[in-house]
């Protein structure tokens, strides 16, 4: 099979890197192939397209992919990313991180990530919980529920990821669940086409950690709650608040591609600073030995 | 040689760093390191390079890294309290062996301090501020014209060694002014990280090779390969092989252990017949210096060793130096940070430590009043 032929085997690394270290079941492959593919539909060049993360479970993404991939610090991909983007502008860059590491310690990046619009596509997997350090709480566990940091019951009420990256100044933001693989693949394909800060929240069952704390049931079974407690933005609309308690909405809250991107602003320095050739020459000189 | 023109040491960190080829600064505001940042808001976008500010160090060194890791030579400047936030990443740009430079004007901890007041205080957190064992080097300038020299050197060793390199000043250097003639950009000697030649499925960006330190290729220039601070192959993925942890951490050491007779630099006044010898460096070498000119006019044997590269620590020089005096002093604006060391080597009975830890400078006077203590 070739590239443009939807096969995520094309992408993969395969020398030393499989099986890999998720639990059976675990969402964060279908976030993984959601990626793939829709790096596949626009065709990206994987020469110039990076994958860069944080850690935890989720974090352990790029390593099976075969692009430019940067496993980083806990919390810090996006600025890690930030520096890339902005020293390479011609890469396409792809952010994966898991819930705490977007929005606890890395809350401060990415709330100044957005508020620059910097042309970085940020897939949040969000599994409600710290998967990788065995189930403590996520600053998106929702109020109530147990993590064994936790244990009488969560008192935090939970981050809205979609209102805080529209509020922060994100250009795309979408949500939906690894039970939606295919609307995943559209919002990461249009968060990639989109040329700003794009934020795509993939609600994601971590059964090892948050399913046993919470009585949950394993993949099968939380995977059938994405399915059955989820709705689309519009037919959310219809109904009232009250209806809506427990709900996951799944769609697209927000795309405003009017304000420039940060690397198209910073390029306007470059020419006000009379530097913008330079810029260039240096761009083109790191192409391809 | 360019005209002769007054000068900052903070602006001549700045300068030495866009005369070595630096294209990227990523930094947070603070005191006494923001004329760095500053010159470098207003002077990168005009050589193509790029300067943002970050919303914390810890970005600030992280997208230094990223920048690095896409083929741009970069840094970060700061003071204390930032250099403490950007241990963690210090320690993955060693890990991963992405060049940086790291520039922290040290101000007097601990915590806020005083935050306009000199010191040397983070000579020990430069060597081991980042968890876990790891080479460092360290350079400490003295004067404005050295806060450029060592700045492109700062790079230069971080190019050719792949490692993060700090640069040392201390407020008394960032700050002061002196007259000095830069040299044209085009003396500069720039040395740039050794890129691969192999086809993209040969390389291996943590392979062995001569002197220790692989081709490090760029993002986006059609290698793919892996970075991750988790302890990795040769190929750059994640390893728990013992046979593979071992002698990587064996790797980075020699790399930057095995060439500190060509890292270590230093300079020498009158040691060789010296019975007593200062070793001392940044801006308190400047007091060790008019100590020794004193201390001869009344006939005393007095000699200067001047560190420049404080990590790797240069113990062959120390043991050579100090092996023939009677008394070695070490002035520091610490309690002993670099005193420790040479007392390791010299042994401890010979070296007296002549230390200020209240913000203010070391003056010759204390010094010679080390030299004539009984
Ligand atoms: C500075 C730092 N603090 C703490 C940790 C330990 N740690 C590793 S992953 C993680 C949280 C993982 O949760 P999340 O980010 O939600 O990702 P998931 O594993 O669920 O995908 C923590 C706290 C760390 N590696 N570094
Ligand atoms: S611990 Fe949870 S998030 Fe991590 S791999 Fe297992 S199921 Fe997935």
């Amino acid at each position: 099979m070739k590239r443009g032929e939807h096969s995520a085997y094309a992408y993969l690394r395969h020398s030393k890197r499989f099986p890999h270290v998720w639990c059976p079941g675990c969402g964060i492959g279908i976030v993984m192939g959601a990626i793939i593919r829709a790096v596949d539909q626009l065709q990206l060049d994987p020469d110039h397209t990076a994958i860069i993360s944080g850690i935890g479970c989720t974090s352990r993404m790029p390593v099976y992919m075969d692009f430019n991939t940067m496993h980083t610090t806990h919390g810090r991909a996006l600025a890690f990313a930030t520096g890339l983007k902005l020293a390479r502008p011609d890469m396409h860059i792809i952010v994966v991180m898991g819930d705490g590491d977007a929005l606890a310690i890395g809350g401060n990046h990415f709330i100044h990530a957005a508020r620059r619009n910097i042309d970085l596509t940020s897939v949040i997997v969000n599994n409600q919980i710290y998967g990788m350090t065995g189930g403590q709480l996520s600053p998106t566990t929702p109020f109530e529920m147990r993590a064994t940091t936790a244990p009488y019951g969560n008192i935090d009420p939970a981050f809205p990821i979609t209102d805080l990256s529209i509020a922060a100044g994100a250009a795309f933001v979408a949500r939906s669940t690894v039970y939606h693989s295919q609307e995943l693949e559209k919002y990461v394909r249009t968060g990639l086409e989109t040329r700003g800060f794009a934020v795509i929240e993939a609600l994601s069952n971590c059964h090892t950690t948050y399913g046993r704390l919470n009585n949950l049931g394993g993949a099968v079974e939380m995977m059938r709650h994405f399915k059955q407690a989820s709705i689309t933005r519009k037919a959310a609309e219809k109904l009232a608040a009250e209806e809506l308690e427990g709900r996951i909405v799944r769609g697209v809250f927000h795309h405003d591609i009017s304000r420039k991107d940060y690397s198209t602003l910073y390029r306007e320095i470059q020419e006000k600073a009379g530097g913008a050739e330079l810029a260039n020459e240096r761009i083109d000189s790191m192409e391809m030995v | 040689m360019a005209a002769p023109r007054m000068m900052q040491g903070n602006e001549a960190c700045a300068a030495g760093a866009i005369a070595a080829g630096c294209r990227f600064f990523g930094g947070y505001p603070i005191t006494p390191s923001t004329d760095i940042a500053e010159y470098m808001a207003r002077e990168l976008p005009r050589v193509g390079g790029v300067f943002i500010q970050m919303e914390d160090e810890i970005a600030g060194i992280a997208a230094v890294i990223g920048a690095s890791l896409g083929g741009a030579k970069a840094m970060t400047a700061t003071s204390g309290p930032g250099f403490s936030l950007m241990q963690e990443n210090i320690g993955y740009a060693a890990m991963t062996e992405v060049p940086c430079v790291i520039v922290n004007v040290m101000r007097l901890g601990p915590s806020t301090g005083r935050p306009t007041s000199p010191s040397q205080g983070d000579v020990m957190q430069a060597r081991w501020g980042s968890h876990g064992d790891h080479p460092i080097i360290a350079l400490s300038p003295a004067s404005v014209l050295e806060t450029f020299e060592l700045t492109v050197r700062a790079f230069n060793l971080s190019e050719r060694y792949r490692t993060p390199v700090i640069v040392l000043v201390d407020e008394v250097v960032g700050h002061m002014r002196e007259k000095v003639t830069l040299p044209r950009s085009e003396d500069v000697k720039a040395i740039d990280r050794i890129r691969p030649s192999e086809p993209p499925e040969w390389y291996k960006p943590y392979g062995s090779s001569p002197n220790d330190v692989p081709p490090l290729a760029s993002f986006g220039s059609g290698y793919r390969y892996h970075v991750t601070g988790l302890h990795h192959d040769s190929a750059g993925f994640p390893t728990d092989r013992v046979d593979e942890v071992e002698p990587w951490a064996r790797r980075i050491f020699r790399k930057i252990k095995g060439s500190v007779n060509h890292i270590a630099q230093y300079e020498t006044d009158g040691v060789e017949d010296a019975r007593t010898i200062v070793v001392a460096y940044g801006s308190v070498a400047r007091a060790a210096s008019e100590a020794i000119r004193v201390a001869r006019s009344r006939r005393r044997k007095v000699g200067l060793l001047r560190l420049k590269t404080l990590w790797p620590f240069p113990t062959r020089v120390i043991g050579q130096v100090c092996r023939e005096a009677r008394r070695v002093i070490v002035p520091e604006m610490n309690l002993g940070q670099i005193a420790i060391e040479v007392e390791r080597i010299a042994g401890d009975r010979k070296v007296r430590r002549v230390n200020r830890i209240d913000g203010e400078m070391i003056t010759p006077q204390q010094i010679l009043d080390a030299m004539e203590a009984k």
